[in-house]
């Protein structure tokens, strides 16, 4: 087996199990700050294996550093973490096992049906020049538009969170 | 490894997703399987860029990654608002607009 093959296969044993821990754990601080990353870390090694290192960088950034931090502070500020552990329970188990576990198995069905054509040879050129070009040629509006979202959802975050007085 | 590895993949790590956004009761629970699910579109989107030769799913990652940082931005600043009023961010004690 290949190199790329064994990390996909550990990556993706550590991305499945990361996940599972995220949506079964009972402690809710644990699937923030354990499981949680682990998940999006073994993502971030799987684009680095489709050869995106940028996007590996950009995932650990925004990610596993950003949006762990941000879920960490509202677990802090919604729950009573002196004394009792966060617990957290589900609901509706077996109905959602079972209409995850039908859209996997259709999707799966029918990718697996497909016949993929094998992999084109990358474009010429280190890819992030190629990744900027395309940021400022083709896709020069979604990105300013990109920039309007962000302002406009900080803001909407913001007057959400702000205090009444 | 095929493409297919790849988007299979993602696809159980889209199901894992919806099964928590479907049965978490905390509201921070619900918005921790919704990354996942996103995370798991990320995957395909790469695996096509990879495959395809093609720098536009590279692009679109992008977009998605920083639109899912805002999304969380704003999705935990309504659970702490919605905290604040109600004391609880339990998805079974929010239905005030159940008619």
């Amino acid at each position: 087996m290949t190199a790329e093959g064994v990390g996909f296969w550990v990556m993706a044993v550590v991305l499945v199990g990361g996940s599972l821990g995220v949506v079964l754990t009972p402690n809710l601080f644990h699937a923030a700050v354990l499981y949680l990353p682990a998940a999006l870390v073994a993502t971030g090694a799987i684009f680095w294996l489709l050869e995106s290192p940028f996007l590996f960088g950009v995932q650990l950034l925004l990610y596993a550093g950003g949006v762990v931090t941000i879920v960490v502070f509202a677990i802090m500020l919604t729950e009573r973490l002196v004394g009792e552990s966060i617990r957290q329970s589900s609901r509706f188990v077996f109905n959602g096992a079972v209409l995850a576990a039908a859209i996997f198995v259709g999707v799966t069905g029918f990718i697996v049906q497909r016949v993929v054509p094998a992999a084109l040879p990358a474009p010429p050129g280190e890819q992030m020049v190629v990744l900027g070009r395309a940021l400022v040629g083709p896709f020069a509006v979604a990105l300013q538009l990109l920039a309007v979202l962000l302002v406009v959802a900080l803001l909407g975050a913001l007057y959400f969170a702000r205090t009444d007085d | 490894m095929p493409l297919q590895a790849y988007l299979v993949l993602a696809a159980l790590v889209f199901a894992i997703g919806l099964f928590g956004v479907l049965t978490r009761r905390n509201a921070v629970g619900i918005l921790l399987g919704i990354e996942l699910m996103l995370n798991a579109v990320n995957i395909n989107l790469v695996a096509f860029a990879r495959f395809r030769a093609d720098v536009a799913g590279l692009v679109f990652t992008m977009f998605t990654i920083a639109i899912t940082v805002a999304e969380v931005a704003v999705g935990l600043a309504i659970v702490i608002a919605i905290f604040r009023v109600r004391r609880t961010i339990e998805a079974d004690h929010l239905d005030l607009l159940r008619g």
